[in-house]
């Protein structure tokens, strides 16, 4: 047993939250938040620099072969900087699509150039009206003659309007909720036929809802087989949340510590707020909430890394999620409470640390939704 | 023992009811419906449509306007307003400054400022927190010098609601810093928003949204005729607001009004292909919330009556109604972010807006909003002491 970070991946834990400290402060996020992009292409090249990008990528590719647990301590600095580039959407989704389930030359084309910082990728997966069910994809894939042409409808594909191309989930055969049946493409963004409805989200990425009216790819863009792309997509969207349990615990520090810190040099009648019994045990509960997430994240990224019985990793990921959801709310709410009115302007940090883990308990399920993946694999 | 409205009690609600469907504007219903932001036209203009109506101030003497209804009737017209979905009428003119003026006021300010609240033709704001005075208000730091035959005001209030709407603002101020207890150095102050030195700096909440500021006072003079009763008394005015009959803060009529429109916005959403509201762990969420109201709407209605009985004001009892209400409230606005799922990430568009689906797109910024209700207007920390103070002695 031993739940330290080795010495590669404290060094990283070192570097980006240098980094962060240095040059991702509050007043710089705002900064990148409300330009055009609301991504900074400075910060996604040192991102590049550090090997941030190919950490989740096989070496003879020029990553790092590296897996969750590698990530951990970078998705904790990310989240605790409330970081909004799009490193989940590219790095976490996108890259692994193509180097899990990708033909060689797909490989090849892509993951090279996304670890260089040249290259976002974005996943479109959600329909309106799936929920969070991987399952539900409506949006079809017919063969014409060489080409495949896909038409449908995605939503909050997040990182899409930065993305260079989309990974999208498609039918080729089936219906709307059949686990047979569903491809996946690589689609242009610039491609004929594909539109985009940009958007900021609540917690200030980029995402859009991506209409794909008549595209049309190539054999080559399909990735992995034919109908058989749900125990993938359920892979990837697997790690992706154990990185976003990850990221959740950098989110839930930055809160913690700051309303810590509140409840130390706010005074009221005379005195530290602090001293205030009643607030004490609320302040240790949010302690206590923040820690036993941490505890469930560390097994959700290495249940993803190592786990080769995908039904025993769902639920495992599943069993993160509600604790992590459950902290995100708990921490999140309190933290604002605890603050009083400064908790709710715009100009304190931790309002912005609140929109992000109000998305975080809701993205890729909601308590209820791993509530119920966790009781449905329960095999004892 | 009877739950029930009487009868006459009953035909009032109906009448209310049917008077409000009737002349809810459908523009300002649909505003209220979907979250959007109320202009100051839009809260005047119902205001006025309620002035011409006679209703607009019932809690006010005959004299000046009021309607003469008992308890629960006043109950019930707030509650029916909650419920058909108006504009919120501002408390500031109406229910705080106004009722102060009736009891504490002299004959000069009541002519002057009531009739001109009774129409909107003034709007008010509340100067009472101070950023290093929330909770612990009797620590106010804005002072009040008298000079001559005016005061000359400086210092500052924070979280003034709806400030940069306002043509009047009623400010608690420091007149004397050397009173044995400080509560009573503390005057009650009406100030133009006209006069020279004073600046309204917006802040903007974590939802995006300009609806508190911070207010600025620099030698801001004020002339002594807006002194409300004594120099030194002003916490004596505070502490009679506090205590004003405010029976609705359990918004229960609102509340309603949300869960119904949650039932039926759950009903379209679907999970598995089913309707989400037939899912057994959402349905139990809106059950239980749905089980929290109706404790809170006969909580409220006992509270009602033991008042109307034995005439005491109700002291201890709001507390209770403002926790358990702003707690509902806030479980309502996250149950229906829930209800999207994963369409409650878009917040607002980045180019254009073409087929940008801003009603499920305000469901999270409302979400983020309604976390400011255990805040204000006395947190719900402060609510606990007081209830653990006053009604429990400890």
């Amino acid at each position: 047993m031993n739940f330290d970070y080795n010495e590669e991946q404290q060094l990283l834990a070192d570097s980006i939250g240098r980094f962060i400290a240095k040059d991702y402060d509050f007043e710089a996020r705002k900064k990148i938040v409300a330009s055009k992009d609301g991504c900074s292409a400075q910060v996604w090249h040192t991102f590049a620099e550090m090997g941030l990008l190919g950490i989740p990528v096989a070496a003879e590719l020029g990553g790092f072969g590296g897996g969750a647990i590698d990530l951990m301590s970078a998705m904790e600095a990310i989240g605790e900087g409330l970081v909004v580039e799009p490193f989940l959407p590219s790095v976490g989704l996108g890259a692994q699509f193509v180097a899990r389930g990708g033909s060689e030359a797909q490989k090849k084309a892509i993951l090279p150039a996304l670890i260089e910082g040249k290259l976002k990728l974005a996943f479109a997966q959600t329909e309106r009206g799936a929920r969070y069910d991987l399952a539900h994809v409506a949006t079809s894939a017919k063969k014409a003659g060489k080409v495949w042409v896909i038409d449908g409808e995605k939503h909050v594909v997040l990182g899409a309007p930065l993305a260079d191309k989309l990974v999208v989930s498609a039918r080729t055969s089936g219906k709307p909720a059949d686990a047979k049946g569903i491809s996946l493409f690589l689609v242009d963004r610039a491609a004929a036929g594909v539109s985009l409805r940009p958007y900021l989200t609540v917690d200030e990425m980029r995402a859009a809802d991506v209409v794909l009216k008549g595209v049309e790819v190539g054999a080559d863009a399909l990735i992995g087989k034919e109908g058989g792309a749900l125990a993938l997509i359920e892979e990837v969207v697997d790690f992706a949340t154990a990185l976003t349990c990850a990221e959740a615990i950098g989110v839930m520090k930055q809160a913690n510590d700051a309303t810590l810190e509140y409840l130390k040099t706010r005074k009221q009648f005379g005195v530290p707020i602090g001293t205030f019994q009643a607030l004490q045990h609320r302040m240790v509960d949010m302690v206590i909430a923040a820690e036993q997430a941490r505890s469930m994240a560390c097994l959700a990224c290495a249940k993803v890394d190592s786990e080769t019985d995908p039904d025993e990793r769902k639920r495992l990921v599943s069993a993160a999620k509600v604790k992590i959801a459950d902290a995100c709310r708990h921490v999140s709410q309190e933290a604002i409470q605890l603050h009083g009115g400064m908790g709710m302007s715009e100009e304190l940090k931790v309002s912005h640390a609140f929109r992000r883990l109000t998305v975080i308990a809701q993205q890729f399920g909601d308590a209820e939704h791993h509530l119920e993946r966790f009781a449905a694999l329960d095999r004892s | 023992m009877d739950l029930n409205y009487s009868p006459e009690e009953l035909a009032f609600r109906d009448e209310v009811r049917g008077w409000l469907n009737a002349n809810l504007p459908a523009d300002l219903r649909r505003k209220v419906a979907e979250y959007e932001h109320l202009t100051r036209d839009d809260l005047l203009r119902w205001h006025r449509i309620l002035a011409k109506k006679g209703w607009i101030a019932p809690s006010w003497p005959k004299e000046w306007g009021g309607t003469d209804w008992n308890l629960v009737q006043r109950y019930i017209f707030e509650e029916e307003c909650g419920y058909a979905g108006t504009p919120p009428l501002i408390p500031f003119g109406l229910s705080m400054c106004a009722p102060v003026l009736l009891k504490f006021g002299s004959e000069a300010q009541k002519k002057r400022f009531l009739p001109r609240i009774y129409n909107g033709d003034d709007f008010w704001c509340q100067g009472y927190s101070e950023p290093g005075s929330g909770s612990d208000l009797a620590s106010l730091k804005t002072k009040a010098v008298r000079q001559g035959d005016h005061y000359v005001v400086n210092g500052q209030k924070i979280w003034t609601t709806l400030a940069h709407y306002a043509d009047w603002i009623f400010c608690l101020v420091r007149t004397d810093s050397g009173a044995a207890k400080r509560q009573e150095g503390i005057s009650f102050l009406l100030m133009d928003m006209k006069t020279p030195g004073i600046t309204v700096r917006p802040l903007i909440l974590m939802d995006g949204g300009h609806e508190v500021n911070e207010v600025f006072f620099d030698d801001v003079k004020v002339p002594l005729e807006n002194l409300v009763f004594e120099e030194g008394k002003g916490w004596t005015v505070a502490k009679y607001l506090l205590g004003h009959e405010r029976m609705n803060t359990g918004r229960i009529g609102a509340s309603k009004r949300e869960l119904a429109k949650l039932k039926e916005f759950a009903a379209e959403q679907t999970k598995g292909g089913r309707p989400l509201i037939e899912d057994v762990r959402f349905r139990d969420k809106l059950s239980r919330v749905e089980i929290e109201l109706t404790a809170l709407e006969i909580t409220n209605l006992r509270f009602l009556d033991q008042m109307r009985r034995t005439g005491q004001p109700p002291g201890a009892d709001v507390s209770m109604l403002k926790i358990k209400g702003t707690e509902i409230q806030q479980a309502l606005s996250e149950l229906m972010m829930q209800a999207v799922g994963p369409l409650a990430q878009p917040f607002r568009p980045s180019d254009g807006g073409d087929g940008f689906d801003s009603f499920a797109a305000g469901l999270a910024p409302r979400y983020c909003n309604m976390r400011k209700t255990t805040i204000y207007a006395g947190s719900n920390e402060i609510q606990r002491n007081i209830i653990s103070k006053m009604a429990l002695g400890l």
